[in-house]
């Protein structure tokens, strides 16, 4: 594999940075590199990872106040130039409040912060981060959040359901989509959507710690594996 | 003079307020039987130096938009005030 930098922003009270290193230092002619959210520059990146946690102490929002971090202002010029941004539960929540993906996250449905592992059923495998899935297959991924209940106008709803956007929904591990599969209300069973150029995916679900088996499953890797044959394709 | 601006922030009705159900729910269990709902919100004191109250309106409804609610799950007021 040709040498790609994906930058993992540090937002101040990120969690899942190291983590996230870790899983990417595990590709071949991968090279992390951590953006301090206080920089400006994204260092030559080919993508972009905001990583899951608590940054700013989710004070006011989960995101609220790292949407405004001087690194975002580079990062969602990074995206609006088509290049692969991604979000993970924490990172997820910054994409929403900074624009770049509709709708919003709220409180879980049962009040309590989950951290298990869950059923995801990929719905759209021909985008950019999941292309080496298959469409409807069932991956267990664990989630760990209090504000991962997913919301958004029906209007909304209807616009991503439409142009195939919402990439995974919480599932049992049959791949049935039922409420009881539903761990925190999120509308529809929505864990993961992506924008409507492609380039910008936000999930729940943490790819990073599902990619070795030592983990208990590594069927997160095929995630960063689709953004990867991506990047080199493109190169 | 400058302003104090007193604002809060609610959840829309249509959004599922766990915390005010968690409220309301223990109320009733301390036997107030006639509590029929709770909501819990933010309320945030911001203090604006600007001499015009247009101008520190204009302000509040600003950083009300851009940080301080989310406009897909929450609605803002404000009230301001002169501080002397």
């Amino acid at each position: 594999m040709a040498d790609i930098t994906a930058g993992v922003v540090v937002f101040p009270g990120s969690n899942c940075d190291h983590d996230t290193e870790n899983a990417l230092a595990s590709f071949p002619g991968l090279r992390p590199v951590m953006l301090w959210h206080n920089d400006h520059d994204l260092q030559d990146a080919d993508l972009i990872i905001l990583p899951g946690g608590f940054s700013y102490g989710d004070y006011l929002r989960a995101g609220a106040i790292a949407r405004f971090s001087p690194i975002m202002k580079e990062v969602i010029e990074f995206a609006r130039k088509g290049y692969p941004v991604l979000g993970i539960c924490n990172g997820f929540q910054v994409l929403l409040e900074s624009g770049l993906l509709e709708g919003a996250l709220s409180r879980n449905r049962d009040k309590k912060f989950i951290c298990s592992g869950t059923s995801i059923r990929v719905e759209n495998a021909s985008t950019i981060f999941t292309s080496r899935y298959a469409r409807h297959e069932v991956l267990s991924i664990p989630i760990a959040h209090g504000e991962g209940n997913y919301f958004a106008p029906p209007e909304v709803i209807g616009r991503l359901e439409e142009q195939n956007r919402i990439v995974f929904r919480y599932c049992d591990p049959q791949g049935m989509v039922t409420p009881e599969s539903n761990p925190n209300g999120s509308v529809g069973n929505i864990a993961g959507i992506v924008n409507r150029e492609g380039n910008v995916l936000g999930l729940m679900p943490h790819p990073e710690r599902a990619s070795e088996l030592l983990l208990g499953s590594d069927d997160g890797r095929r995630l960063f594996e689709s953004v990867f044959e991506y990047i080199v394709g493109r190169a | 003079m400058p302003y104090n601006a007193k604002i809060k922030v609610t959840l829309r009705q249509s959004i599922l307020d766990v915390q005010g159900k968690a409220v309301e729910h223990a109320l009733k269990n301390l036997g107030y039987t006639t509590v029929d709902s709770a909501r819990i919100g933010k309320y945030i004191e911001v203090g604006i130096n600007e001499t015009s109250l247009g101008e520190a309106e204009r302000i509040c409804n600003e950083i009300c938009q851009k940080l301080l609610s989310n406009p897909v799950m929450e609605n803002y007021t404000f009230e301001l005030e002169q501080v002397n």
